[in-house]
Protein backbone atom coordinates (compact mmCIF):
# COMPACT_ATOMS: atom_id res chain seq x y z
CA UNK A 1 0.00 0.00 0.00
CA UNK A 2 1.66 3.10 -1.09
CA UNK A 3 1.14 6.49 0.11
CA UNK A 4 2.30 9.90 -0.95
CA UNK A 5 4.63 11.26 1.07
CA UNK A 6 5.65 15.61 0.65
CA UNK A 7 8.72 16.59 2.49
CA UNK A 8 11.04 19.47 2.12
CA UNK A 9 14.55 18.44 1.02
CA UNK A 10 17.58 20.92 1.13
CA UNK A 11 14.95 23.90 0.66
CA UNK A 12 13.39 21.94 -2.73
CA UNK A 13 9.77 20.66 -1.94
CA UNK A 14 9.25 16.91 -2.83
CA UNK A 15 6.53 14.50 -3.17
CA UNK A 16 7.13 10.76 -3.46
CA UNK A 17 5.13 7.56 -3.48
CA UNK A 18 6.43 5.43 -0.86
CA UNK A 19 5.82 2.28 1.03
CA UNK A 20 4.77 2.93 4.68
CA UNK A 21 7.67 0.36 6.07
CA UNK A 22 9.99 2.53 4.41
CA UNK A 23 12.70 4.47 6.49
CA UNK A 24 13.65 8.35 5.39
CA UNK A 25 17.20 6.96 4.67
CA UNK A 26 15.33 4.92 1.86
CA UNK A 27 13.72 7.15 0.25
CA UNK A 28 16.60 9.91 0.44
CA UNK A 29 18.90 6.97 -1.08
CA UNK A 30 16.42 5.19 -3.67
CA UNK A 31 13.37 7.54 -4.46
CA UNK A 32 15.24 10.70 -4.61
CA UNK A 33 18.53 9.57 -5.29
CA UNK A 34 20.58 11.25 -2.79
CA UNK A 35 23.08 9.06 -2.01
CA UNK A 36 25.35 11.51 0.07
CA UNK A 37 23.25 9.96 3.25
CA UNK A 38 25.11 6.26 3.65
CA UNK A 39 23.64 3.25 5.04
CA UNK A 40 25.70 1.20 7.25
CA UNK A 41 24.80 -0.17 10.23
CA UNK A 42 20.93 0.29 10.28
CA UNK A 43 20.92 0.25 14.21
CA UNK A 44 21.59 4.03 15.02
CA UNK A 45 24.74 3.31 16.55
CA UNK A 46 27.11 4.63 13.90
CA UNK A 47 25.95 7.84 12.88
CA UNK A 48 26.93 7.40 8.72
CA UNK A 49 22.92 8.03 8.05
CA UNK A 50 22.75 11.10 9.94
CA UNK A 51 20.35 13.77 8.54
CA UNK A 52 18.86 16.79 9.60
CA UNK A 53 14.97 16.56 9.86
CA UNK A 54 12.91 19.81 11.18
CA UNK A 55 16.90 21.13 12.13
CA UNK A 56 17.39 18.23 14.83
CA UNK A 57 19.98 15.44 13.82
CA UNK A 58 18.22 12.11 13.26
CA UNK A 59 19.38 8.64 12.56
CA UNK A 60 17.40 8.53 9.48
CA UNK A 61 17.51 4.53 9.43
CA UNK A 62 15.36 4.96 12.33
CA UNK A 63 13.01 7.53 10.81
CA UNK A 64 10.23 6.00 8.73
CA UNK A 65 9.37 8.43 6.02
CA UNK A 66 5.90 8.92 6.76
CA UNK A 67 7.11 10.63 10.40
CA UNK A 68 8.92 12.79 8.58
CA UNK A 69 5.78 14.13 6.23
CA UNK A 70 5.67 17.88 5.84
CA UNK A 71 8.72 18.25 7.44
CA UNK A 72 11.84 20.27 6.51
CA UNK A 73 15.08 17.77 5.77
CA UNK A 74 19.05 18.65 5.20
CA UNK A 75 21.05 16.19 3.65
CA UNK A 76 24.90 16.16 3.23
CA UNK A 77 23.99 17.49 -0.62
CA UNK A 78 22.14 20.58 1.38
CA UNK A 79 25.58 21.66 3.01
CA UNK A 80 27.26 23.88 -0.16
CA UNK A 81 25.85 26.63 -1.05
CA UNK A 82 25.88 27.96 -4.95
CA UNK A 83 28.92 25.24 -5.42
CA UNK A 84 30.89 26.67 -2.35
CA UNK A 85 32.03 24.14 0.02
CA UNK A 86 30.98 25.28 3.83
CA UNK A 87 32.85 26.05 6.46
CA UNK A 88 32.25 22.89 8.02
CA UNK A 89 32.90 20.49 4.55
CA UNK A 90 35.70 23.44 3.98
CA UNK A 91 37.26 22.55 7.22
CA UNK A 92 37.22 18.63 6.94
CA UNK A 93 39.19 19.05 3.81
CA UNK A 94 41.74 21.13 5.02
CA UNK A 95 42.24 19.26 8.34
CA UNK A 96 42.10 15.45 6.27
CA UNK A 97 39.03 14.44 8.50
CA UNK A 98 38.19 12.48 5.61
CA UNK A 99 39.52 9.19 4.99
CA UNK A 100 38.12 6.69 3.33
CA UNK A 101 35.13 9.42 3.79
CA UNK A 102 32.02 6.88 4.19
CA UNK A 103 31.48 8.35 7.64
CA UNK A 104 32.01 11.90 6.39
CA UNK A 105 28.58 12.78 5.14
CA UNK A 106 27.31 11.97 9.39
CA UNK A 107 29.51 13.29 10.50
CA UNK A 108 29.33 16.48 8.98
CA UNK A 109 25.12 16.73 9.43
CA UNK A 110 26.32 15.35 13.32
CA UNK A 111 28.93 18.74 13.02
CA UNK A 112 26.21 20.99 11.16
CA UNK A 113 23.56 20.08 14.68
CA UNK A 114 26.13 20.80 16.83
CA UNK A 115 27.64 24.02 15.50
CA UNK A 116 23.83 25.18 15.34
CA UNK A 117 22.51 24.49 19.03
CA UNK A 118 26.45 25.60 20.45
CA UNK A 119 28.56 27.73 17.69
CA UNK A 120 31.52 28.09 19.95
CA UNK A 121 31.28 24.30 21.41
CA UNK A 122 34.29 23.16 23.71
CA UNK A 123 36.01 20.18 22.78
CA UNK A 124 34.35 18.06 25.19
CA UNK A 125 31.23 18.83 23.31
CA UNK A 126 32.08 18.04 20.07
CA UNK A 127 33.58 14.98 21.67
CA UNK A 128 29.51 14.55 22.83
CA UNK A 129 28.03 16.11 20.18
CA UNK A 130 29.62 13.21 17.89
CA UNK A 131 29.31 10.55 19.61
CA UNK A 132 27.06 8.59 17.69
CA UNK A 133 28.99 8.58 15.02
CA UNK A 134 31.71 5.76 14.39
CA UNK A 135 35.01 6.49 11.96
CA UNK A 136 36.59 3.22 11.03
CA UNK A 137 39.67 4.93 10.05
CA UNK A 138 39.91 6.37 13.41
CA UNK A 139 40.38 10.01 11.90
CA UNK A 140 38.52 11.48 14.92
CA UNK A 141 41.34 14.01 15.63
CA UNK A 142 41.15 15.62 12.52
CA UNK A 143 37.37 15.44 12.70
CA UNK A 144 37.39 17.06 16.10
CA UNK A 145 40.05 19.43 15.00
CA UNK A 146 38.07 20.83 12.04
CA UNK A 147 34.74 21.05 14.20
CA UNK A 148 36.44 23.55 16.28
CA UNK A 149 38.53 24.80 13.24
CA UNK A 150 34.86 25.53 11.44
CA UNK A 151 33.19 27.15 14.70
CA UNK A 152 35.73 29.14 14.86
CA UNK A 153 36.02 30.59 11.03
CA UNK A 154 32.20 31.14 11.50
CA UNK A 155 32.88 33.25 14.69
CA UNK A 156 36.05 35.25 12.77
CA UNK A 157 34.60 38.68 11.31
CA UNK A 158 33.51 38.25 7.62
CA UNK A 159 36.27 40.17 6.28
CA UNK A 160 38.70 37.54 7.93
CA UNK A 161 36.80 34.65 6.05
CA UNK A 162 38.75 35.12 3.21
CA UNK A 163 38.19 32.50 -0.07
CA UNK A 164 41.88 31.96 0.51
CA UNK A 165 40.27 29.01 2.71
CA UNK A 166 44.39 27.74 2.89
CA UNK A 167 44.97 30.27 5.18
CA UNK A 168 43.52 29.02 8.19
CA UNK A 169 44.71 25.92 8.10
CA UNK A 170 48.32 26.89 7.70
CA UNK A 171 47.86 29.11 10.53
CA UNK A 172 50.04 27.43 13.85
CA UNK A 173 47.13 26.75 16.23
CA UNK A 174 49.69 26.53 19.10
CA UNK A 175 50.00 30.43 18.02
CA UNK A 176 46.33 31.11 18.79
CA UNK A 177 44.93 31.01 21.86
CA UNK A 178 41.66 28.93 21.75
CA UNK A 179 39.59 29.41 24.64
CA UNK A 180 37.54 25.85 23.22
CA UNK A 181 40.45 24.01 24.69
CA UNK A 182 40.52 25.56 28.15
CA UNK A 183 38.96 23.91 30.75
CA UNK A 184 35.51 24.95 31.12
CA UNK B 1 12.51 -4.20 6.36
CA UNK B 2 8.90 -7.12 6.74
CA UNK B 3 5.52 -4.25 5.46
CA UNK B 4 3.45 -3.02 7.85
CA UNK B 5 1.22 -0.91 7.93
CA UNK B 6 1.36 2.90 9.37
CA UNK B 7 -1.24 4.18 11.09
CA UNK B 8 -1.09 8.42 12.25
CA UNK B 9 -4.18 8.91 14.28
CA UNK B 10 -4.79 12.49 15.16
CA UNK B 11 -6.38 11.64 18.62
CA UNK B 12 -6.32 9.40 21.56
CA UNK B 13 -9.25 7.53 21.13
CA UNK B 14 -9.04 7.28 17.62
CA UNK B 15 -5.52 5.18 18.89
CA UNK B 16 -6.98 2.97 20.92
CA UNK B 17 -9.41 1.98 19.09
CA UNK B 18 -6.89 1.36 16.52
CA UNK B 19 -4.95 -0.60 19.45
CA UNK B 20 -7.99 -2.42 20.20
CA UNK B 21 -8.78 -3.53 16.42
CA UNK B 22 -5.30 -4.85 15.90
CA UNK B 23 -3.64 -6.34 19.18
CA UNK B 24 -0.47 -7.13 17.19
CA UNK B 25 -0.20 -3.53 16.31
CA UNK B 26 2.78 -1.31 17.98
CA UNK B 27 2.91 2.43 19.13
CA UNK B 28 5.39 4.45 17.26
CA UNK B 29 7.26 7.16 19.31
CA UNK B 30 11.39 7.71 18.97
CA UNK B 31 11.21 4.36 17.14
CA UNK B 32 15.05 4.03 18.63
CA UNK B 33 14.07 0.30 19.76
CA UNK B 34 10.97 -0.62 17.79
CA UNK B 35 12.50 0.34 14.24
CA UNK B 36 15.16 -2.18 15.05
CA UNK B 37 13.09 -4.82 16.28
CA UNK B 38 11.06 -4.62 12.75
CA UNK B 39 13.63 -4.85 10.30
CA UNK B 40 15.80 -7.72 12.50
CA UNK B 41 12.16 -9.24 12.67
CA UNK B 42 12.41 -9.54 16.64
CA UNK B 43 9.22 -7.78 16.73
CA UNK B 44 6.19 -8.60 14.30
CA UNK B 45 4.06 -6.02 13.64
CA UNK B 46 1.16 -6.05 10.79
CA UNK B 47 0.00 -2.21 12.28
CA UNK B 48 2.17 0.52 13.32
CA UNK B 49 0.45 3.17 15.11
CA UNK B 50 2.51 6.26 14.78
CA UNK B 51 1.25 8.94 18.12
CA UNK B 52 3.05 11.79 17.42
CA UNK B 53 0.17 13.55 15.98
CA UNK B 54 -2.26 12.47 18.78
CA UNK B 55 -3.14 16.05 19.40
CA UNK B 56 -3.73 15.02 23.46
CA UNK B 57 -0.20 13.75 23.80
CA UNK B 58 1.91 16.78 23.78
CA UNK B 59 6.07 17.09 24.01
CA UNK B 60 6.10 19.48 27.23
CA UNK B 61 7.09 19.45 30.30
CA UNK B 62 4.36 21.62 32.47
CA UNK B 63 4.91 22.59 36.64
CA UNK B 64 1.88 20.61 38.23
CA UNK B 65 1.41 20.99 42.11
CA UNK B 66 5.06 21.52 42.87
CA UNK B 67 6.03 18.65 40.84
CA UNK B 68 6.18 18.22 36.85
CA UNK B 69 3.91 16.81 34.09
CA UNK B 70 6.02 14.54 31.32
CA UNK B 71 4.31 14.51 27.91
CA UNK B 72 3.99 11.47 26.47
CA UNK B 73 6.16 12.70 23.25
CA UNK B 74 8.92 14.22 25.51
CA UNK B 75 12.31 13.31 23.80
CA UNK B 76 15.46 12.98 26.34
CA UNK B 77 17.10 16.15 24.48
CA UNK B 78 14.12 17.95 26.34
CA UNK B 79 14.28 16.06 29.06
CA UNK B 80 17.93 16.49 29.90
CA UNK B 81 18.12 20.28 28.86
CA UNK B 82 15.10 20.85 31.49
CA UNK B 83 16.50 23.71 33.80
CA UNK B 84 13.97 22.88 36.51
CA UNK B 85 14.56 18.86 35.56
CA UNK B 86 18.46 19.55 36.12
CA UNK B 87 18.05 21.76 39.74
CA UNK B 88 15.60 19.17 41.27
CA UNK B 89 15.35 15.98 39.58
CA UNK B 90 19.08 16.16 38.47
CA UNK B 91 19.55 12.15 38.48
CA UNK B 92 16.75 11.83 35.66
CA UNK B 93 18.45 14.77 33.80
CA UNK B 94 21.49 12.83 34.07
CA UNK B 95 20.23 9.59 32.59
CA UNK B 96 18.54 10.96 30.21
CA UNK B 97 21.76 12.95 28.62
CA UNK B 98 23.65 9.47 28.38
CA UNK B 99 20.71 8.10 26.12
CA UNK B 100 22.54 6.91 23.09
CA UNK B 101 24.00 9.63 20.83
CA UNK B 102 22.66 13.08 20.20
CA UNK B 103 20.66 11.40 17.31
CA UNK B 104 18.72 8.93 19.75
CA UNK B 105 18.27 11.45 21.97
CA UNK B 106 16.86 13.71 19.50
CA UNK B 107 14.23 10.56 19.05
CA UNK B 108 13.90 8.74 22.04
CA UNK B 109 11.18 9.48 24.27
CA UNK B 110 10.96 8.85 28.05
CA UNK B 111 7.69 7.48 28.11
CA UNK B 112 9.51 4.93 25.42
CA UNK B 113 12.10 4.18 27.82
CA UNK B 114 9.71 3.17 30.21
CA UNK B 115 7.54 0.76 27.88
CA UNK B 116 10.63 -1.12 26.62
CA UNK B 117 11.52 -1.81 30.34
CA UNK B 118 15.08 -2.52 29.36
CA UNK B 119 16.88 -3.53 32.67
CA UNK B 120 19.91 -1.40 31.24
CA UNK B 121 17.55 2.22 30.76
CA UNK B 122 19.23 4.97 31.91
CA UNK B 123 16.23 7.01 33.01
CA UNK B 124 14.37 4.50 34.75
CA UNK B 125 16.50 4.18 38.02
CA UNK B 126 16.43 8.27 38.50
CA UNK B 127 12.03 7.70 38.02
CA UNK B 128 12.30 4.83 40.71
CA UNK B 129 14.31 7.44 43.29
CA UNK B 130 11.51 10.11 42.64
CA UNK B 131 8.58 7.72 42.93
CA UNK B 132 7.52 8.70 39.77
CA UNK B 133 3.83 7.66 38.26
CA UNK B 134 2.82 7.13 34.59
CA UNK B 135 -0.62 7.83 33.62
CA UNK B 136 -2.08 5.13 30.66
CA UNK B 137 -5.16 5.39 29.01
CA UNK B 138 -7.31 2.26 27.38
CA UNK B 139 -10.33 1.40 26.44
CA UNK B 140 -11.65 1.27 30.34
CA UNK B 141 -10.44 5.12 30.62
CA UNK B 142 -7.58 6.19 32.55
CA UNK B 143 -5.14 4.54 35.49
CA UNK B 144 -2.69 5.88 37.06
CA UNK B 145 0.46 3.19 37.74
CA UNK B 146 3.09 4.10 40.81
CA UNK B 147 7.16 3.36 38.39
CA UNK B 148 7.72 0.87 40.73
CA UNK B 149 4.75 -1.35 39.88
CA UNK B 150 5.50 -0.90 35.92
CA UNK B 151 8.29 -3.03 35.35
CA UNK B 152 8.31 -6.76 35.27
CA UNK B 153 11.18 -7.99 32.91
CA UNK B 154 13.35 -6.62 29.62
CA UNK B 155 10.15 -5.70 27.46
CA UNK B 156 7.64 -6.93 29.66
CA UNK B 157 5.77 -4.03 31.43
CA UNK B 158 2.09 -4.10 33.64
CA UNK B 159 1.36 -1.84 30.98
CA UNK B 160 -1.72 -3.58 29.54
CA UNK B 161 -1.45 -4.23 25.58
CA UNK B 162 -4.13 -1.63 24.89
CA UNK B 163 -3.03 0.87 26.87
CA UNK B 164 -1.24 4.41 25.46
CA UNK B 165 1.30 6.01 28.08
CA UNK B 166 0.07 9.83 27.85
CA UNK B 167 2.11 10.99 30.58
CA UNK B 168 4.93 10.87 33.33
CA UNK B 169 4.34 12.74 36.51
CA UNK B 170 7.27 13.54 38.73
CA UNK B 171 5.91 14.49 42.11
CA UNK B 172 7.31 17.36 44.27
CA UNK B 173 9.85 17.35 47.00
CA UNK B 174 9.93 18.16 50.13
CA UNK B 175 13.29 19.91 50.92
CA UNK B 176 16.18 20.23 50.05
CA UNK B 177 17.45 17.06 47.56
CA UNK B 178 20.66 15.92 45.87
CA UNK B 179 20.55 13.40 43.28
CA UNK B 180 23.43 11.94 40.73
CA UNK B 181 22.88 9.17 38.34
CA UNK B 182 26.20 7.09 36.90
CA UNK B 183 27.31 4.33 35.53
CA UNK B 184 29.34 1.87 34.13
CA UNK B 185 30.19 1.96 30.31
CA UNK B 186 32.50 -0.39 28.15
CA UNK B 187 33.44 2.97 25.79
CA UNK B 188 33.21 6.43 26.55
CA UNK B 189 30.04 7.53 24.92
CA UNK B 190 27.94 5.93 22.48
CA UNK B 191 27.07 2.09 24.90
CA UNK B 192 24.55 0.92 26.98
CA UNK B 193 25.64 0.65 30.30
CA UNK B 194 26.85 -2.68 32.57
CA UNK B 195 25.84 -1.08 35.57
CA UNK B 196 23.61 2.14 36.54
CA UNK B 197 22.62 3.58 39.53
CA UNK B 198 20.46 6.69 40.60
CA UNK B 199 20.81 8.23 44.07
CA UNK B 200 18.90 11.01 45.98
CA UNK B 201 19.55 12.09 49.14
CA UNK B 202 16.28 13.74 51.19
CA UNK B 203 16.21 16.61 53.48
CA UNK B 204 14.83 14.11 55.68
CA UNK B 205 18.44 12.00 55.57
CA UNK B 206 17.18 9.78 53.56
CA UNK B 207 19.00 7.64 50.92
CA UNK B 208 16.73 6.32 47.60
CA UNK B 209 18.81 4.47 45.36
CA UNK B 210 17.77 2.62 42.37
CA UNK B 211 19.53 0.53 40.24
CA UNK B 212 19.64 -1.79 37.15
CA UNK B 213 21.57 -3.79 34.63
CA UNK B 214 22.08 -6.31 37.40
CA UNK B 215 18.87 -8.37 36.93
CA UNK B 216 15.97 -8.33 34.73
CA UNK B 217 14.52 -4.91 35.85
CA UNK B 218 15.42 -1.94 37.60
CA UNK B 219 15.32 -1.98 41.75
CA UNK B 220 14.78 0.38 43.79
CA UNK B 221 15.77 0.31 47.71
CA UNK B 222 15.62 3.16 50.70
CA UNK B 223 17.65 3.36 53.57
CA UNK B 224 15.52 5.73 55.95
CA UNK B 225 17.95 5.61 58.73
CA UNK B 226 19.89 8.04 57.67
CA UNK B 227 23.08 6.17 57.97
CA UNK B 228 24.03 6.15 54.29
CA UNK B 229 23.72 10.04 53.95
CA UNK B 230 25.14 10.26 57.37
CA UNK B 231 28.64 12.38 56.41
CA UNK B 232 30.80 11.22 59.65
CA UNK B 233 29.80 7.23 58.60
CA UNK B 234 32.52 5.59 57.40
CA UNK B 235 32.76 3.23 54.23
CA UNK B 236 32.78 0.03 56.00
CA UNK B 237 29.83 1.11 57.90
CA UNK B 238 27.57 2.19 54.38
CA UNK B 239 29.38 -0.45 52.48
CA UNK B 240 26.88 -2.37 54.85
CA UNK B 241 23.94 -0.60 54.41
CA UNK B 242 24.33 -0.60 50.64
CA UNK B 243 25.45 -4.48 50.17
CA UNK B 244 21.84 -5.10 52.09
CA UNK B 245 20.19 -2.65 48.98
CA UNK B 246 22.05 -4.43 46.77
CA UNK B 247 21.09 -7.94 47.73
CA UNK B 248 18.94 -8.65 44.98
CA UNK B 249 21.43 -7.50 42.09
CA UNK B 250 21.04 -11.22 40.13
CA UNK B 251 23.23 -9.91 37.27
CA UNK B 252 23.26 -12.23 34.01
CA UNK B 253 26.24 -14.48 33.67
CA UNK B 254 25.26 -14.80 29.40
CA UNK B 255 25.99 -11.21 29.05
CA UNK B 256 28.72 -9.70 26.57
CA UNK B 257 29.28 -6.29 28.89
CA UNK B 258 30.42 -7.48 31.78
CA UNK B 259 30.43 -10.46 33.83
CA UNK B 260 28.40 -10.91 37.29
CA UNK B 261 31.05 -10.58 39.68
CA UNK B 262 32.54 -7.33 37.60
CA UNK B 263 28.79 -6.04 38.20
CA UNK B 264 28.53 -6.69 41.84
CA UNK B 265 31.94 -4.96 42.41
CA UNK B 266 31.38 -1.75 40.43
CA UNK B 267 28.04 -1.79 42.00
CA UNK B 268 29.41 -0.93 45.47
CA UNK B 269 31.87 1.18 44.03
CA UNK B 270 29.36 3.23 42.28
CA UNK B 271 26.73 2.88 44.99
CA UNK B 272 29.06 4.59 47.45
CA UNK B 273 30.08 7.42 44.76
CA UNK B 274 26.58 8.10 43.77
CA UNK B 275 25.51 8.67 47.35
CA UNK B 276 28.68 10.92 48.07
CA UNK B 277 27.70 12.84 44.51
CA UNK B 278 23.84 13.01 45.69
CA UNK B 279 25.07 14.54 49.10
CA UNK B 280 27.08 16.58 48.36
CA UNK B 281 24.67 18.24 45.57
CA UNK B 282 22.23 18.25 48.79
CA UNK B 283 24.32 20.48 50.74
CA UNK B 284 23.99 22.69 47.88
CA UNK B 285 20.55 22.87 46.68
CA UNK B 286 17.73 25.22 47.83
CA UNK B 287 14.31 23.92 49.49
Amino acid sequence: MTSSLSLTVNDRPRTVSIEPHHTLLEVLRADLGLTGTKECCLVGECGACTVLVDGRSVDSCLVLAVEANGSEVVTVEGLALAGALNSLQQAFLDHGAAQCGFCIPGQLMAARALLETSPRPSRAEVEDGLAGNLCRCAGYEQIIEAVLDAAERDAAPTAARSPDRGAAAEADPAATPDANLAPQ
Amino acid sequence: MRAFAVAQPEDLSEAIGLLAGEPAARLLAGGTDLIIGLRDGSIEAPLVIDVKRIRELDASIANAGGGLVIGARTAMTEIAADPRIRARYTALAEGAAVVGSVQIRNRATLAGNVCNASPAADTTPALLVFGATVAVRGPAGERSLPIDEVFVRSGVTTIRPDEIVTRIELPPIAGRVGSTHVRRTRRRGHDLASVTIAAAVLESGETRIAYGSVGPRPLLRVDSTGALADPGASDAARLRVLDDMFADAAPSAGSMRASPEYRLAMLRVLGLRAVDAARGRREGSKA
